[in-house]
């Protein structure tokens, strides 16, 4: 603590001093309404670790939130690029801080819009992206340089990295200035989320090519995002979302070690995607839990001695499947509860979902309240003036422990098991989740736990949103003048290329640049990987 | 045709849409129930889906949608199955379907469109007063 009428702690001159005097903090001094002085940190033991340092259970940075906000990533995607292109431009003119792009079923499993698989699912949930001439119409007027763009997407991450980069290449853009997050997470597809196109292994060998391209030739991307968000949604409790999470980080440091690349490297730019519900402690226990546990695997299990390398960084969402359809403003409440959870975690950057999404996608409206939600908590509240603020409190210790605990005791199950490749594959995982799922759902038809104002008989308004269906013609219309314009044999020598590279065992992120700059569509591409790769099989 | 013995239901995710946490709960209360059940798994086609249900002589397809495409594939279901002349087979739906929707689709000839929020009770109690009236419920919970 820096009282001024204290002798500076260890942690203030060791740590904190050192950091914000490159770091300058937000203001010149932190005080409650009162006029109260509001330190950097609080705590009972001097010589316990504070945040910034190893193993960074009360945060990553020294300063936390006194030196940079969050990021206000909402995802957004929609319809058409360019619709999806205006909602990105009101974000942002609202405030909002970075990009994050909802790709549409087709997009996220390898189909172009006028494939007869896509049928109905064109533009719903997300955006429809084929081609480099969609990406760049999507990103009309958003400088690559300046903000950063993640993007959910997985089984065809790599073609989503490749159409960015050759839209870089056109725009001029040095591919070291683009920064954003891929998320790149293909085991969690199978266990909870179902994008999933290819079998396990050849899509675990395309997310090594990701890491290890990216590594090399896109330093300041985060080439994947470890996601428990979906796990959880899936009917996970927090304890499996922690487990299963960071089990498969374990696996993806495995495979990148397997392919030789350097482990400091990787771990700097790895990222994690948390969920956030309803229990605030519990919650903020977690995150607290799976930093603390994640420095202890990277250090231990993969001797990673670079500390930043063992940093658990992480997005957080705030979770769907607790959103209700009767009284949907109610909602908003659980929101913002949720939220608070994350930034009292200390998390590096935050979604929160909009009161109407158990109804439809949200409405321009209602993603706008969900924005504003954020910028109260960061402005308004004044829980970003001292880091991990709850840290200390003997519930919140207990509930960190038991969390620790529990996860560590799934992922040696897991270890015992073959790791976690045998147990996605054999459907362990799944029937673990599923069990979960199922417990949950007695205890609510039960009575026992029902959400609030969600009687039997409660009405469910109309949906605010409707995405027009006539988008899906309107995409064919536009794809067919697309392959008419292009250069037919340079599309299919650069096809021909992705399957001799898919077949091969060579880095092919080059390989899918130089095909979406021909002009070849992420379907025609994503056809001849599961020609080699073949299909992957949901037999319920 | 009246029947008896358990009822044999089909559940399916048409479309792309991989939320499939619902179905497998619903998959799961009806076998508690006492019913066979056959699921699809993930992608499954409207042509795949109504082939299935007359194979399988199933009394009943329940069909789960949360990617706004129920439209398209619901309703796709529903004239495949009076096409091969299956029209007997009960429908039901869940998932995000706008309730503007709710009407259109029951007109198509689904028996019930269950919201978020459905206990799993009800869907059992549904079916087995619909398929089996005047029996009594066996197992469950």
């Amino acid at each position: 603590m820096k009282g001024e009428d204290q002798p500076p702690t260890r942690w203030t001159q060791h740590c904190w001093e050192p950091f914000v005097s490159d770091h300058p903090e937000r203001l010149a001094r932190f005080q409650t309404s009162s006029g109260t002085p509001v330190d950097p940190l609080y705590c009972q033991d001097e010589e316990s670790p504070g945040p910034g340092e190893f193993p960074f259970t009360r945060g990553i940075h020294p300063s936390m939130y006194r030196g940079r906000l969050w990021t206000m990533r909402q995802y957004a995607g929609y319809s058409s690029p360019q619709e999806t292109n205006q909602r990105f431009r009101f974000l942002l003119a609202q405030g909002q801080t970075g990009l994050s792009v909802a790709f549409d079923l087709p997009t996220q499993i390898g189909y172009d819009s006028d494939d007869p698989e896509a049928t109905g699912e064109v533009g719903r949930v997300g955006v429809p992206i084929n081609t480099i001439d969609d990406l760049d119409q999507l990103l009309s007027e958003i400088p690559l340089e300046s903000v950063s763009i993640s993007m959910t997407i997985n089984s065809t991450a790599p073609l989503l990295l490749a159409l960015l980069l050759a839209l870089a290449k056109r725009r001029g853009i040095a591919f070291d200035q683009i920064r954003g997050t891929l998320q790149n997470d293909i085991l969690k597809e199978y266990i909870a989320r179902g994008t999933q196109r290819f079998p396990v292994e050849p899509s675990m060998r395309l997310v090594v090519d990701v890491i290890e391209y990216c590594s090399k030739e896109v330093p300041s991307f985060y080439p994947i995002s470890i996601s428990g968000y979906h796990i959880r949604e899936a009917g996970s409790t927090a304890i499996q979302e922690v487990a299963f999470t960071l089990a498969n980080g374990i696996a993806y440091l495995n495979a990148c070690r397997d392919r030789g690349l350097d482990l400091i490297q990787v771990g700097r730019r790895l990222s994690f995607f948390f969920n956030a519900h309803n229990q605030l402690f519990e919650e903020i226990a977690k995150f607290r839990a799976a930093r603390r546990m994640w420095a202890r695997i990277c250090r231990e299990r993969f001797q990673i001695e670079d500390d930043r390398a063992c940093q658990l960084r992480f997005h957080t969402q705030t979770g769907g499947s607790t959103l209700q359809a009767k009284e949907p403003a109610n909602n908003i409440v659980r929101v913002t509860i949720q939220a608070l959870a994350a930034v009292l975690g200390g998390t590096q950057s935050l979604h929160t979902n909009s009161w109407d999404e158990a109804l439809s996608l949200p409405s321009q409206e209602a993603a706008r309240l969900a924005l504003r939600t954020q910028q109260v908590l960061a402005s308004e509240s004044g829980v970003t003036d001292t880091s991990d603020p709850l840290g200390g409190a003997p519930f919140i210790e207990y509930l960190t422990n038991q969390i620790d605990d529990g996860a560590m005791a799934m992922i040696s199950d897991i270890d015992e098991r073959g790791g976690m490749l045998v147990s996605v594959n054999d459907g362990y995982i799944r029937r673990a989740i599923e069990q979960s799922a199922y417990e949950a759902q007695v205890t609510r038809d039960s009575g026992e736990s029902t959400p609030v104002g969600v009687e039997e008989d409660g009405a469910i308004p109309e949906a605010p949103f409707r995405v027009d269906a006539s988008i899906e013609q309107q995409r064919k219309q536009m794809l067919e003048k697309y392959r008419l314009q292009r250069d037919d044999s340079a599309v299919e020598s650069a096809l021909l290329r992705v399957e001799q590279s898919a077949t091969g065992s060579d880095n092919m992120i080059p390989v899918l640049i130089d095909a979406m700059e021909s002009g070849c569509t992420l379907g025609e591409v994503s056809r001849r990987l599961a020609a080699v790769f073949g299909e992957s099989q949901d037999h319920g | 045709m009246d029947r008896s013995g358990p009822i044999r239901v089909l559940l399916a995710k048409p479309g792309l849409d991989g939320h499939d946490r619902g179905i497998r709960l619903v998959l799961r209360a009806l076998r508690d129930a006492g019913m066979e059940v056959i699921y699809t798994g993930l992608r499954a086609t409207p042509a795949h889906i109504v082939k299935a249900a007359i194979e399988e002589d199933v009394e009943a397809i329940g069909l789960s949608s949360l990617s706004g495409a129920h439209e398209t594939h619901f309703l796709e279901v529903s004239r495949l199955l009076k096409q091969e002349g299956a029209a007997d087979v009960v429908l039901f739906g869940g998932g995000i379907i706008p309730q503007q929707d709710v009407d259109q689709l029951r007109s198509a000839g689904f028996e019930w469109i269950y919201p978020p929020g459905t206990t799993l009770d009800k869907i059992v109690s549904d079916l087995t007063s619909t398929l089996r009236p005047g029996t009594k419920r066996s197992g469950g919970h």
